[in-house]
């Protein structure tokens, strides 16, 4: 037992609560969490079994939070946890979960499956069990700024592209604005028109803004990983440059765990309430639109049609935004089902796209959202994830499919009215 | 002294031909005989000679007498009964002190291994048996000496049979059933608190035709009377399966004659012969007049549970003992809470903020 | 032992013992649950008022239409069986004589003819659901020695108290005191098994719930 393994286990202890062991205590092994996971409905192996990721979890809390199992470990009858076991569940844990949460919604007793995924990975990540591309991914973020290694001089390169694209202005480091908008690295390097979108935004509603040279990636590879500690660095540095510039908002971009990690999880990495409030971009948006500070004319006439990203909706909390903002700018909406709360992950999220490994896996499952989109009938999808957006656009390259992905601010930014821009 | 045959002795009584063949058919019913076998007892009963029946009795109320003899009108039963030569027995009989037990040890000796023994009443054993003793002589000797010449015991009431009242917690006189000491002869259990006089009469009747004792069940009692429960027979079951219940004595389902499982009945756990051939002569049985059945005919029924309350119910829950068995629960786990608690603020008392460098694969 | 001295036992000290033990064991599983504690959330919530999770421990049990889809024969077979259970157990009259003097409440029950039926559709459903669970892969997957002992343990109860009822396999007597001593079996086993999920999924339904709520997901 290497050192490291018995940190994985400390961090287990660590992170057990009651919530966990009401989940752990009341599993009936039903199965119906098989059912929701596209691992499992899409390659019929029932190793995938969202609640059996958990076995090394629930042996820990049984053999050292329950008096009978303590008693059952002491007489020689239960078998403690190895190294090899962390090992043989790496697959499980982080290449077949996306920590959509799809499982936990389906659960008759209520177990929050993704939620504890999201613990083990801690004890499986400080014991080196967590997959080396997700390693590397986290060790970029911590060493360079981003997990695609985008150093603050590419991004202000960025910044200049969109300012000079859009003509509107893109602040940089100016204290007192009102927002702070954080991107993900995806945008950043693969649809940065979403800068230039938000600068119009801006502009037309009055608000003031700016950017951070400091502080420009939301996405947290702590969270994916399961490495608090280094999620808890990784927020720390917009934290930081949202106080330090007084700013009253942070906008979370269109990425999905970004928002996740930002709004619900990053206080409590941090130990504190902010003194700043999140809003989600499409929440931003929604709001500005309502109060008749944002004006759309005209919308895209194909048909189209809405992938939830699971983190903003499902597990965000985010959930009429999206559905709302669409009908603003498209004219022919195609349900697909499960639409909303209930809708099939992209198959990338959780870390999923940035673990070599897990790739032909991912591509595998995709089955499930192809046939959602085939069944819809269109050949554009709009989401607002940068990650869910690129996952897709190269699942449907594999298959050969001809469908155009979008994202929802970016068509918002193409309707702007800006009839009466100053 | 002269023993005539049973015939002659009922048609000295006015008890015509037929209405002995009457009797013998009922009887051969209720033994469960067949219908070709009601000669074959006729004879047998008129041609028995009056066997020597010794009585015995023991820690006893003297119900079991009283059932057996209070009759509206000189019955067949007790009929019966004067043709057995009943050589002694305590209420009965005219003699009393030195003279009865003279009678006693004349007839154990005349009929050696013929006479049959008919015990009431349980035995105490505590203390060297003093609790009942009879012409100075405990229960237990003088059960061990009749028991020696006997050809058969029927062991009648509850008490004999199981133990009944005496042997009823706490059992004071560690008082146990006529079975318990008598292992070399047949016995027959009758239970009932009393029993019913009917089972007693079939029960020698049954001895006199085919010089045995009847088929018996585990407990040792007559299949033909204790075979089915009182819940099998019972003419109120109709009721019990479709769940209509008396809720007190004088509600509306009591007087209309519902289930009386509610007010404690144990039909369905006591075995005897009252549903069908119920009490005096076939007029009622407890049910019928609006009781529930106390269970009298099985072993142990003074304690198994209130009377009024029904077989689902518990016997005897103690708040003390599930207060304290909870509190152990309880200080159990306010240990546990303590030994999670320690457990994780270890965890977190050794706990290292991470580094890139932990993440990767240990060599 | 005699039949008739094991349904005395079994109405008394074991009846005793089994529902110390289930309350003893209910009250050391809480204890070890709720020990664990919870971190305070430091995050802004979403709704104005503090997430609620009694409508999770409400609504979890009605699944969405697309959800039932994925597996039919499992929400059926579930609230047959639950449905049956609970009518055999608590609309039977004697049973709830029984009730009344544990618990001090009382309340009306349903025909014995309708209750037998109930029963009968608990067993069946408890049957196939076994069949189930032994032939659908994710379910055998899952399933160790203690998803079948629990199995049998809410098996026998509901046949031995059919049997009981209808007359059948043993001797009356014989019949109640086995049916009485295989419930007071469950009952003991209730806290140290997953049928712990009896009174744990509300702990968890509501924890699952009240975490979403907070955020705005109504679930």
């Amino acid at each position: 037992m290497s050192a490291s393994f018995e940190r994985g286990v400390d961090l287990l202890r660590e992170v057990m609560d009651a919530p966990t062991a009401a989940y752990l205590s009341s599993c009936m092994s039903c199965g119906l969490c098989a059912h929701a996971c596209l691992f499992y409905t899409e390659t019929g192996d029932p190793k995938y079994t969202p609640i059996r990721k958990l076995e090394p979890l629930k042996r820990l809390w049984r053999q050292e939070f329950t008096l009978f199992g303590r008693l059952a470990r002491l007489a020689g009858l239960a078998r403690p946890l190895a190294d090899a076991d962390f090992a043989r569940w790496s697959e499980l844990v982080y290449d077949s979960c996306t920590l959509c949460g799809r499982c936990s919604m389906v659960c008759p007793v209520g177990n929050d499956i993704a939620a504890m995924i999201r613990k083990i990975r801690e004890g499986l990540a400080i014991a080196g069990h967590a997959p080396k591309g997700l390693v590397d991914a986290t060790r970029r973020t911590i060493e360079q700024g981003s997990p695609m290694g985008i150093k603050p001089p590419a991004f202000l390169k960025v910044v200049q592209h969109q300012r000079d694209d859009s003509g509107a202005e893109i602040p940089v480091d100016r204290a007192g604005s009102d927002y702070l908008v954080v991107m993900s690295s995806m945008e950043i390097v693969g649809s940065p028109e979403y800068l230039g979108a938000l600068a119009k935004i801006f502009r037309q509603a009055g608000l003031t803004w700016t950017v951070s040279s400091t502080a420009y990636e939301a996405t947290n590879s702590g969270i994916q990983i399961g490495v608090s500690d280094l999620a808890k660095q990784i927020v720390s540095r917009i934290v930081d440059a949202a106080e330090t510039l007084g700013v009253k908002f942070v906008v979370s971009p269109e990425c999905g765990h970004a928002y996740s990690a930002l709004r619900w999880e990053g206080p409590n990495l941090i130990g504190r309430p902010y003194k700043f409030r999140v809003v989600h971009v499409l929440e931003l948006i929604d709001e500005l639109r309502r109060a008749g500070k944002l004006r759309t004319k005209g919308t895209f006439d194909e048909p189209v049609a809405l992938h939830d990203p699971c983190q903003i909706v499902r597990r965000g909390g985010v959930v009429e935004q999206p559905g709302t903002l669409l009908k603003a700018v498209a004219s022919k909406i195609r349900e697909t089902e499960d639409q909303g709360m209930l809708n099939w992950c992209c198959c990338g999220g959780g870390g999923v796209s940035a673990n070599h490994g897990a790739e032909a896996l991912r591509i595998r499952v995709f089955t499930k959202k192809k046939s959602q989109i085939e069944k819809a009938g269109v050949a554009h999808l709009v989401t607002p994830c940068g990650n869910c957006r690129n996952v897709i656009e190269e699942a449907l390259d594999h298959y050969g499919m001809k469908v155009e992905v979008h994202g929802l601010t970016e068509l918002v930014g193409d309707h702007l009215d800006e009839g009466d821009a100053s | 002294m002269t023993r005539s045959a049973l015939d002659e002795h009922l048609r000295r009584n006015g008890v015509s031909r037929r209405r002995f063949l009457q009797f013998c058919a009922a009887t051969a019913a209720t033994l469960g005989l067949p219908l070709d076998a009601v000669p074959a007892l006729a004879a047998a009963i008129s041609a028995a000679r009056r066997p020597s029946v010794i009585w015995l009795s023991f820690q006893e109320c003297t119900g079991c007498t009283e059932s057996l003899t209070r009759s509206h009108n000189p019955t067949l039963e007790s009929l019966i009964l004067e043709h057995v030569s009943l050589d002694y027995h305590h209420t009965l009989m005219a003699a009393s002190g030195t003279a009865a037990e003279g009678a006693r040890a004349a007839a154990e000796a005349e009929s050696a291994g013929d006479y049959l023994l008919l015990a009431d009443g349980s035995v105490p054993l505590k203390d060297g048996g003093i609790y009942s003793t009879i012409a100075g002589r405990t229960n237990l000797e003088m059960l061990q000496e009749a028991a020696k010449g006997a050809a058969a015991v029927i062991a009648i009431g509850s008490c004999a049979a199981y133990g009944g009242v005496p042997g009823a917690v706490p059992n004071p006189t560690g008082a146990v059933p006529i079975a318990r000491i008598v292992k070399d002869k047949p016995v027959v259990n009758v239970p009932g608190c009393p029993p019913i006089p009917t089972v007693i009469t079939g029960v020698l009747a049954h001895y006199l035709m085919f010089g045995a004792v009847p088929e018996l069940d585990g407990l040792g009692r007559p299949l033909a009377y204790y075979s089915d429960t009182i819940h099998d027979r019972c003419y109120r079951r109709p009721f019990y399966d479709q769940g209509k219940f008396a809720d007190s004595f004088d509600d509306e389902g009591a007087r209309s004659g519902w289930c009386l499982f509610k007010l404690g009945c144990k039909g369905p756990t006591t075995h005897n012969a009252c549903a069908t051939t119920r009490w005096n002569d076939g007029a009622s049985f407890p049910i019928q007049s609006g009781h529930g059945c106390l269970g009298c005919s099985e072993p142990g029924f003074w304690d198994a549970g209130s009377f009024y309350a029904p077989l689902s119910a518990p016997i005897h829950l103690d708040p003390a003992v599930t207060l304290s068995v909870a509190a152990a629960g309880a200080a159990a786990g306010a240990a546990m809470a303590i030994a999670n608690r320690r457990r994780k603020a270890a965890a977190r008392q050794v706990h290292q903020p991470a580094a890139v460098a932990d993440l990767e694969k240990p060599l | 032992m005699s039949a008739m001295q094991f349904l005395v036992w079994v109405r008394g000290p074991g009846l005793q013992w089994s529902v110390a033990i289930l309350i003893a064991g209910v009250l050391l599983r809480m204890f070890e649950i709720l020990s664990l504690g919870r971190r305070p959330d430091l995050s802004e919530p979403r709704t104005a008022t503090r997430g609620s999770g009694w409508r999770t421990v409400v609504m979890r049990s009605i699944p969405p239409a697309s959800v039932f889809r994925t597996a039919p024969a499992l929400f059926i077979l579930g609230y047959l069986f639950h449905l049956g259970l609970l009518a055999s157990v608590a609309l039977f009259v004697p049973h709830l004589e029984l009730l009344r003097r544990i618990l001090g409440l009382a309340w009306p029950g349903l025909p014995s003819p309708l209750v037998d039926a109930a029963a009968l559709v608990a067993l069946v459903a408890l049957l196939m659901v076994l069949v189930y669970r032994l032939r659908d892969p994710v379910r055998r997957r899952l399933s160790t020695v203690e998803d079948y002992l629990v199995w049998a343990l809410t098996f026998v109860p509901l046949a031995t108290g059919y049997c009981a009822f209808h007359h059948l396999l043993l001797p009356y007597t014989a019949m109640l005191a086995v049916h009485i001593l295989s419930v007071e079996l469950l009952l003991a086993a209730v806290p140290f098994t997953k049928l712990s999920h009896a009174y744990t999924l509300l702990l968890a339904r509501w924890y699952a719930g009240a975490i979403a709520a907070r955020k705005g997901v109504v679930t």
